[in-house]
């Protein structure tokens, strides 16, 4: 018997054999995930393919050339509605990657003020601080979309009776007007001595640093590299005799003509989005600066530090490494919810390719992959960037 | 070092002058009355139980604690909200902390270059050649581009005692620098600061390493509940203590 | 600063109160608002911002405000205050959707019942925590009948669920139904076997780098295709499906997170007793990976909760698709920012509140070990 079964192994015994040894078992683990996996996968692409025939539809992104027969009120780039798909998405894609970069930088600028703020022992602003965070981050952002749309679109006045706290500004429930530059031939000129202005004060600040180094001096570098970016450029403008005018907006009937335009979709989107990361921000900020200990403080001090510049030596550069990489997440946060522009008719990514194309025509899969791969090309590329970030600054340890 | 060494380098100039001087944390009262003078090339070392206002002692000398009545005058120079003087102060007095307070952003030649650098205008070349003298008197030269994190605490307590060097301060405050080190990293750092001692460096110093007290000190002091309660040589010190009190405190202490 | 010194015996020296300036409310005052330029400038602004947002707030939302009123024009007539009378006449929908009301009790009692199962996974000592917890896995089942019906109870079509409701039923059917997939996740994601590890880093990138909105859609729009011919599903089970699979990954990277704070020591101490990867993970590993997570599952509950505002956007009705189809009605148009504050101040003091109890669990967490 014993014999028997050695010569003749029972395919159930070696079976149960291999399936004992841990590498054999990762092995049949790994087996059977890739064929579920690719069961799975297969299963889709037939009921796919059999639903699709059903309905008479063929998979293809020939459309993308037809014209898009619908309009978009905000677009960066010639768009009329004879225009493709394609240039509808990217018009969309531009209305995405505008209203993500104003927002990333008022959220910004936002979160950081309401941050330090929040830090502060002047009790009242400590709390009004406290309550915009709580707010911001306890309300849904979608919410806050809707909220700052109907608070533009029902407590602004009309066009005609619009406010107007500046000369040439103008606030109503249509948008916000406010005057356009117009550049004039000359106005390169400026264009140059900014160019040339922010070459010096890198020179500069090179210069500076040598200087220091080998001597010791320190030069003031900020204020001269400012007033060397803010004052050439003036020099230039009004060297070339003033060449950038204003053009300033007029009511014409029921609505203003000329100067540019801030619509109610995108301020309000835009107003919304910043709101609520800036909340978040808002905590990084806080979080990042209490979690470097007070002694770091104290021992810069001892030093003779003075206290901007242990902010600037010592502080910072150790709060940046806790705040970025959160940071980085709440402005991939804040893209991908500006996908929310869609409910109050902002034309963005999701609300023409993925939204008005997909209707007009019908071709749900193939809008719906078009919008993912932008989506995820953009997630991908941003963490990239935190990967290479975190892996530059993170600490030695031993 | 010998009672004769040890007074030879004490000259009659006036480093730190306390009198009576008060702080309130809160409604807490920590330090009460307190009247001390430190001459120039004197060393102190000051001994208590915990929560006597030891700490909260020294880091008025440097304005790290603000205190709320009395004066205290360093090198002549009265400390009031005077941001100017502070600073005048703090650069000419080292302290080292217990947990030694590295800047772990930055390499252990960067910590020692950095004050030197942006304070004392140094050009890096000569700040670098002071910092590498100094961290070779604390003998860890060979880590000069290590960060502080890869150093065991002993080095880093040492890194800590040459930052605060590359600034030639005239006076070098002690929180418990031994009290976070593991025993066989205590010998360490003490030999340094034993050797700092022979240079003539004036020094305050918060410990409870009654050898190192014993070797290096030309006075110590016992605070207790916020108060200075008894300041004396250290031979008459740990011999015949007066106070009940510094009594009952070296009998725990020296039964360890 | 030279002051009188009364002497005091060595060692003797009572507490004294500190100087005048230094007690009372004059330091308060003095330490929180005027303890240097910047922070007068602070108050004074802070002040100045107090007093042009807040008294007409007030007015608008409560002085002026009109609480009784049949339409949108008798609260007009009466002033120019908020018209709370929609929320009046219309808080049976907002609450309940379209569900039929004289079935209101099932959804009452399935909500009371919700917080019965909760208690027992929430809070540590409940009496019969472990007869109770029989209960908090029983729930979702119970829930279902209660909800939808059958078994003898009538039946409700899920068109009909709306308002609250609908949030709460999505939110913790998205977090409920997210546990058990987002622990495989997570695990798959640590595995050193490649493809069980692809395969879960792949799902999860894939669910956290785009935008929940295209996932709704993909229900809305694709999911049918996907299917076997001949089968449907509703709008909302589609939905559903979505928002666990969305709420899986992100949760994945939470227990992941947990899993990554326990000690190695745990590791290996459950290898040496021999026990196999699946029983040293069920008994060693996750019950304490799952522990130090909690404040985080809470976190992420929040984030979905919130989340479950988008649905409005794939034609759901919860409370903003009920605010649409109020602003649609002549009698209340144009009232929409009296909805949206009632509905923002709901989801605060919600939300609001379970984010304390998440501080309050990581609190306890970091004091407890
Ligand atoms: N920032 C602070 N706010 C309030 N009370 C404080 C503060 N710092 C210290 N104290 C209190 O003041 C007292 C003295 O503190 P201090 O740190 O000076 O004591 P110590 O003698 O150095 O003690 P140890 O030997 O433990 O370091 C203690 O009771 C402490 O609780
Ligand atoms: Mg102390």
């Amino acid at each position: 018997m014993t014999t028997a079964t050695a010569i003749f192994p029972n395919p159930l015994r070696w079976a149960l054999g291999l399936w004992r040894d841990q590498k054999h078992r990762g092995t049949i683990i790994q087996i059977m995930a890739l064929v579920a996996l690719l069961l799975f996968i297969g299963i889709i692409i037939r009921n796919t393919a059999i639903n699709l025939q059903a309905l008479g539809l063929e998979i293809g992104y020939d459309f993308l050339t037809e014209p898009a027969n619908y309009d978009i009120n905000q677009h960066l780039i010639d768009y009329n509605s004879l225009s493709s798909h394609l240039r509808a998405t990217a018009v969309g894609v531009i209305n995405t990657a505008l209203v993500s970069v104003c927002g990333i930088i008022l959220a910004t600028v936002i979160g950081l003020f309401a941050g330090i703020l929040r830090l502060s022992k002047n009790w009242l602003v400590n709390r009004i601080m406290y309550a915009y965070v709580e707010f911001g981050r306890n309300v849904p952002v979608l919410l806050q979309i809707l909220l700052f749309h109907a608070l533009i679109i029902h407590t602004l006045p009309h066009p005609r009776a619009s406010l107007s706290p500046m000369d040439g500004v103008f606030l109503s429930n249509r948008g916000f007007y406010v005057p356009q530059p117009v550049l004039e031939p000359a106005a390169w000129a400026i264009l140059a001595a900014l160019v040339i202005a922010a070459a010096l004060a890198w020179w500069f600040a090179g210069h500076a640093k040598r200087v220091q180094e080998n001597t010791g001096r320190h030069y003031p570098v900020f204020t001269i590299n400012a007033a060397l970016i803010i004052g050439l450029p003036l020099l230039a403008f009004f060297l070339a005799g003033r060449p950038i005018g204003l053009d300033f907006p007029q009511l014409k009937g029921f609505n203003y003509q000329g100067g540019m335009v801030l619509r109610p979709e995108f301020t309000a989107l835009w107003f919304a989005l910043s709101f609520y990361a800036g909340a978040y921000i808002a905590e990084l900020v806080r979080a990042g600066i209490l979690a470097i200990n007070r002694g770091q403080t104290e021992a810069a001090y001892s030093l003779g530090l003075k206290p901007n510049w242990t902010m600037r030596l010592v502080i910072l550069p150790q709060a940046m490494r806790v705040m970025v990489p959160p940071l980085i997440s709440q402005y991939l946060g804040l893209i991908k919810d500006s996908s929310l522009a869609i409910v109050i008719g902002y034309m963005d990514i999701v609300a023409t390719i993925g939204g008005i194309s997909l209707n007009q025509t019908g071709r749900a899969l193939e809008c719906m992959s078009i919008t993912l791969f932008i989506y995820l090309s953009i997630s991908l590329g941003v963490s990239t960037v935190m990967n290479w970030y975190n892996r530059r600054v993170s600490l030695v340890e031993r | 070092m010998s009672a004769q060494e040890k007074s030879m380098s004490v000259s009659d100039e006036m480093m730190i002058e306390m009198n009576g001087v008060h702080k309130w944390y809160g409604q807490f009262h920590v330090l009460k009355n307190i009247n001390l003078t430190v001459k120039r090339g004197e060393r102190i070392v000051i001994c208590g139980p915990s929560g006597s206002g030891k700490s909260t002692l020294i880091r008025c000398i440097n304005r790290l604690e603000e205190h709320q009545q009395g004066e205290i005058i360093v090198e002549g120079t009265e400390l009031t909200g005077n941001l100017k003087h502070i600073e005048q102060i703090r650069r000419e007095v080292g302290m080292v902390f217990q947990h030694f307070n590295l800047f772990p952003h930055l390499t252990v030649m960067e910590n020692c270059t950095l004050a030197p650098i942006w304070v004392r205008h140094m050009p890096k070349q000569e700040a670098e050649e002071v910092a590498m003298n100094y961290l070779r008197q604390v003998q860890i030269p060979e880590q000069a581009e290590k960060f502080p994190g890869q150093l065991s605490g002993g080095q880093q307590q040492r890194a800590a005692i040459a930052r605060s060097l590359c600034m030639r301060p005239k006076v070098m405050l002690f929180d418990e620098p031994t009290s976070a080190l593991d025993p066989e990293m205590i010998k360490e750092v003490l030999d340094i600061m034993i050797e700092l001692a022979r240079d003539g460096m004036t020094m305050i110093c918060v410990t409870h390493e009654m050898g190192f007290a014993k070797t290096v000190a030309n006075r110590v002091i016992f605070m207790d509940d916020g108060e200075i309660i008894e300041q004396n040589e250290p031979e008459e010190f740990f011999a015949n203590p007066k106070n009940e009190r510094t009594q009952l405190f070296l009998s725990q202490i020296l039964q360890h | 600063m030279k002051t009188v010194q009364q002497q005091y015996e060595v060692g003797r020296h009572p507490d004294l109160p500190p100087p005048l300036v230094e007690r009372g409310v004059v330091k308060w005052v003095r330490d929180n608002f005027f303890s240097d330029a910047t922070s007068i400038v602070l108050t004074a602004v802070a002040l100045y911002f107090l007093y042009k947002v807040v008294p007409p707030f007030v007015e608008w939302a409560f002085v002026d405000a009109v609480w009784n009123a049949d339409h949108r024009n008798e609260c007009r007539a009466r002033g120019e205050g908020a018209c709370w009378a929609v929320l009046r006449a219309r808080i049976a929908q907002f609450t309940y959707g379209y569900y039929p009301a004289h079935l209101y009790w099932r959804v009452n009692t399935a909500f009371v019942l919700l917080f019965v199962a909760l208690a027992p996974l929430l809070f540590e000592h409940v009496p019969g925590r472990r007869y109770l917890l029989w209960f908090s896995l029983a729930y979702p089942v119970l829930a279902f009948f209660l909800l939808w019906g059958g078994l003898g109870l009538e039946p409700v079509e899920s068109a009909k669920f709306g308002g609250f409701l609908l949030t709460i039923v999505i939110g913790v059917t998205g977090i409920v139904g997210s546990l058990p997939l987002g622990i495989l996740l997570a695990l798959g994601r640590r595995s050193r076997l490649l493809i069980v590890h692809t395969i879960s880093m792949v799902f999860i990138e894939f669910v956290r780098g785009v935008p929940l909105i295209t996932l709704l859609f993909i229900a809305s729009t694709l999911l049918n295709y996907f299917l076997p011919p001949g089968t449907y599903f509703d709008l909302l089970l589609r939905v559903l499906i979505m928002v666990t699979l969305f709420a899986s990954a992100y949760l994945a990277e939470v227990i992941r997170g947990g899993l990554a704070g326990i000690p190695k020591g745990q590791f290996e101490a459950a290898d040496s007793l021999g026990l196999g990867y699946w029983k040293s993970m069920r008994l060693i590993i996750l019950p304490q990976a799952l522990h130090i997570s909690i404040p985080n599952i809470v976190n992420t509950f929040i984030s979905l909760y919130k989340d479950t505002t988008l649905v409005v956007i794939v034609g759901l009705a919860d409370p903003l698709g009920i605010s649409r189809a109020t602003l649609a009605d002549s009698k209340w148009q144009g009232l929409s920012t009296e909805i949206y504050i009632a509905i923002a101040v709901f989801f605060f003091v919600s939300c609001f509140a379970m984010s304390r109890y998440s501080l309050y669990l990581e609190k306890k967490l970091h004091t407890g070990h």
